[in-house]
């Protein structure tokens, strides 16, 4: 194999002083052996699959860097640094090819790539990093002068507002004593970027930036909006143009050769997305009050009792509870029974059939542009935002501790097992929060960690039935 | 309610060619730069009578909008996207590939609508509003406007009575436009501070040393003064126990809760102040304990804020705003249950809007068989202005229509040379 001379190997194999991380612009002229093109792939697939399962179980930011750290030292290192590099780049473009073949694929590539490219970033000293940014190109100045001098009471207000010390502070001041935590001094950081705000949606969002006549001004340490905005948009346009090269010429041309391979790689790393009921899942209308009790996760058990109650339901709670009623087997004509008979108590049927009723069929994939729809996983719900009168989201952070523990106390928790789960709330682990609460209410142990309120269900029957195989539950 | 005939005049006062002017965006064909099948590609919708629904109709010009609405009889019509082909020929492109049926151009837009609020105004519950509550919106307008023009930098927003109870944004720039729906959801999530209901106590969470400046904005310029004013006028919030109640739990140290709760149930019958003083009393008492006790705990910094933003902030419907393809309903359509047109608010005016004064059909109705304007609305007509939609129409197309095509006119021509100039340079040699 041809070996690509780069520049000089450091001392340190360590990964965080490698400055590189290539942004996989264009596919390099590298020859590849067969048996490596499958192993590089599948060591990278370890690095994103990883990835995926920090990212369901809520770690912050800083939790995943150290987890992206971890899982690259694991699989991804070489002890030549230059192979590294290579190893890098070559299970990319490959990982590229396999997941190109279609939409959910490509929602999955593109969401995990750039999760790690961020975190792979934040593990970079700030030279590297405006080195990572210089290689992007971007025509953004950083602010100097008067201008920035105009801005930096207003700069100082929003550093003050996201409430942590600002880490150039503690980056120059020089005199370690002086860092006592009584000191709280909120500097503005020595170097913005004068940024269009469309440029940086996250840091708009979170409010997380100052925002004047249409430019954000982004802090050196916020770099990494920037960049992984840039770097998303590239991969996302990558992945179009490597389907077309896919299906009009590879996927002809290496049937003997690349094209299994590349098959067999991406069914091994979908997680299940509960479309299609199994065994465990086939529910019937009378049934579905005691589920509703014996089985359903905490989410789903307040948005049903909420539209036993009310006999409405918001938007975004009929669209939560309605997928997961898919998810576990509820037939079409029986949720448009279900909706209309709860429904039809407040707003009649007549209005049920006008208004609810093709919400209903649109989500079974018989309208429009007809998509199934999957139900909705932990992460998706966890991050939804409900509002006034609505009841969808996830209970673990949505609601106030008063409501949750009232809430878990009608599942049954007792006084140990809520403490435990609160424990985990205030740490912002909703997921194992949640896992916490199935293994208190069913006595067991569960490993593997809730990601899915469907997961939660299938799970439930399982362990309800192998007890009692006869009598429904 | 609404009577076909009735809904007749109202399809015959629909400014259709101002409607058409604006959201030609310049592109009359008048240019060579014009891109004349734009208008084309924009969606618009309509709800008929029997409460049918019909999506992607799209129109080649002023005239056949009107010649469809007239003829198809719809109470509500809604304007959706700009797409990348017309909408009516969607069904000749796939889905996949290039020449795909997609969104391109979408004004950027907001929801508020009352009821969302109903949780803090006790005047008024569900579809209803009156003068006491009204000013809830008016300080929504002031707090997004300004936010817009200072913050976004964008020029050309119009503001829409939604003929009810709410009122609808439209920002119309170029740039606002062109922007994906991850971009609309960020300035969707800036505007966002409350987040709750009824499951959880304390809905808006201010974290943090200070707020973010457009918060503290928000807050000296419109909030503070709304709060301690108009809305304890009209509300009394702390005057009842139920009221107070409400206002305490939002408190997260027990002990401040009881101490005022204690303090306010012993003067409750004391007292010969009216509601308004005594609500006015309770909060400044509420102040002065949270001051002194601010350092026991970070949630207690600025709950002062807190109460305020929960009671006065503006709550936008996050869905409308984030998607390029959602519909919304248009300007000078009449409210099907109140009958009201949806005229255009002045945002540097909006304290002097009155929603019970807005013209409804009937006095539209009257007004013309009293022969006090003509059917149907005339672009260069100088009476527009003393009829009841005329100082509409008048404000519509001078504040916001007249400056907006001037902008746009000027970037199809910039952009024109810059291509002409561009294929100059290709033949020199």
């Amino acid at each position: 194999m041809e070996v690509i001379r780069s520049q000089k190997r450091t001392a340190s194999n360590d990964v965080v002083s490698n400055p590189k991380i290539p942004l996989y612009l264009t596919a390099p002229p590298l020859e590849v052996r067969l048996e490596e093109f499958e192993l590089f792939a599948i060591d990278r697939l370890r690095v994103l699959k990883g990835v995926s399962d920090g990212l369901a179980r809520g770690k912050n930011p800083k939790e995943m860097d150290d987890v992206v750290d971890a899982l690259w030292k694991e699989h991804m290192r070489h002890s030549d640094a230059s192979e590294m590099l290579n190893k890098d780049i070559i299970s990319h473009f490959v990982i590229r090819l396999v997941y190109c073949r279609s939409d959910e694929l490509k929602k999955w590539f593109l969401s995990m790539e750039t999760a790690l490219f961020r975190h792979r970033f934040r593990l970079r000293n700030f030279e590297a990093q405006r080195a990572i940014v210089g290689e992007f190109g971007l025509p953004y100045k950083a602010v100097t002068g008067a201008e920035l001098e105009s801005l930096k009471e207003r700069l100082g207000q929003v550093v003050r507002s996201l409430g942590q010390i600002s880490p150039s502070v503690v980056n120059d001041i020089c005199c370690v004593s002086v860092c006592f935590f009584s000191f709280l001094s909120f500097a503005v950081e020595a170097v913005y970027y004068k940024v269009p705000f469309e440029e940086v949606p996250d840091l708009v969002a979170g409010r997380r930036v100052l925002i004047q006549k249409g430019h954000a001004f982004v802090a050196g340490s916020q770099l990494v909006s920037l960049v992984v905005t840039q770097f998303r948009s590239h991969i996302s346009k990558a992945l179009i143009l490597t389907n077309r090269k896919w299906m009009t010429t590879i996927r002809e041309r290496e049937k003997d050769r690349l094209t299994p391979i590349v098959e067999a790689l991406s069914t091994t790393y979908v997680g299940p997305d509960y479309s299609q009921s199994s065994e465990y899942a086939d529910i019937s209308l009378k049934d579905i009050d005691q589920v509703s009790k014996s089985s359903f996760p905490l989410c789903m058990r307040h948005l049903f009792e909420k539209l036993r109650e009310d006999h409405h339901l918001k938007h975004g709670g009929r669209m939560q509870l309605g997928l997961f009623l898919k998810g576990v087997g509820l037939k079409l004509d029986d949720a448009l029974a279900f909706w209309r008979a709860e429904f039809s108590k407040k707003v009649g049927s007549e209005r049920f059939d006008k208004e609810y009723a093709y919400g209903i069929r649109h989500n079974y994939g018989k309208e429009g542009k007809r998509t199934d729809y999957t139900p909705y996983a932990c992460q998706k719900i966890i991050s939804s935002a409900p509002g006034a009168g609505d009841h969808h989201g996830c209970p673990y952070r949505h609601f106030s501790e008063d409501n949750l523990r009232a809430a878990l106390g009608r599942m049954g928790l007792s006084s140990r097992g809520m403490e435990d789960v609160m424990d985990k709330v205030r740490n912002k682990h909703f997921q194992l929060a949640c896992t916490l609460t199935f293994e208190a209410v069913y006595g067991t142990s569960c490993d593997v960690g809730i990601n899915h309120p469907n997961q939660y269900f299938e799970e439930s029957q399982k362990i309800l039935k192998s007890k009692t195989p006869a009598a429904p539950v | 309610m609404f009577i076909t005939s009735e809904f007749t005049t109202a399809r015959n006062l629909f400014p259709y060619n101002d409607i058409h002017k604006w959201l030609s965006y310049g592109h009359d064909g008048k240019h060579p730069g014009c891109d004349e099948y734009y208008f084309g590609r924009r969606e618009f919708s309509f709800t008929l009578e029997n409460d049918v629904y019909l999506r992607y109709k799209s129109f080649k010009s002023a005239s056949a909008l009107e010649h469809a609405i007239k003829s198809c009889f719809p109470y509500k019509i809604d304007i959706g996207a700009v797409y990348s082909v017309d909408p009516d020929k969607r069904h000749a492109y796939s889905q996949t590939g290039t020449n795909v049926f997609t969104p391109v151009e979408r004004e950027l837009v907001f929801d508020i609508d009352i009821t969302d609020y109903d949780d803090v105004r006790y005047c008024c519950s569900g579809a209803d509003v009156c003068s006491k509550c009204w000013p809830l919106m008016t300080v929504a307008i002031k707090v997004i406007h300004t936010s817009l023009k200072e913050d976004f930098g964008f020029k050309h927003i119009l503001w829409v009575f939604s003929g009810r109870r709410g009122v609808h944004c439209w920002v119309c720039d170029p740039k606002a436009r062109r922007m994906t729906n991850e971009q609309r959801s960020a300035v969707a999530e800036y505007f966002r501070v409350y987040k709750g209901n009824e499951n959880n106590a304390r809905k808006v969470a201010l974290m943090g040393y200070s707020l973010h400046p457009f918060l503290a904005r928000s807050y000296v310029d419109f909030l503070k003064g709304f709060f301690e004013g108009e809305l304890q006028a009209n509300q009394s919030i702390f005057s009842t126990k139920d009221k107070y109640d409400k206002i305490l739990e939002m408190i997260s140290y027990e002990d401040i809760q009881s101490e005022l709760r204690e303090k306010w149930e012993k003067s409750a019958n004391r007292s010969s102040l009216s509601e308004e003083a005594i609500s006015l009393v309770r909060w400044e008492q509420l102040k002065n304990t949270l001051q002194s006790k601010k350092h026991k705990a970070p949630t207690l910094r600025m709950c002062v804020e807190e109460i305020v933003f929960t009671f006065t902030y503006p709550r936008i419907d996050l869905e409308v705003s984030k998607q390029m393809n959602h519909l919304l309903k248009a300007p000078f359509c009449v409210h099907p249950k109140t009958g009201r047109v949806c005229v255009p608010i002045d945002p540097n005016n909006c304290d002097e809007f009155d929603p019970l004064a807005v013209p409804t059909l009937s006095q539209l109705i009257e007004e013309i068989n009293s022969g006090g304007s003509k059917m149907g609305v005339d672009d260069d007509d100088d009476d527009t202005d003393s009829s009841l939609l005329g100082k509409s129409i008048k404000f519509f197309r001078s504040s916001f229509l007249g400056p907006l095509l001037k902008s746009c006119k000027e970037e199809i021509e910039n952009s024109y040379k810059t291509k002409i100039g561009k294929s100059k340079d290709s033949f020199s040699w």
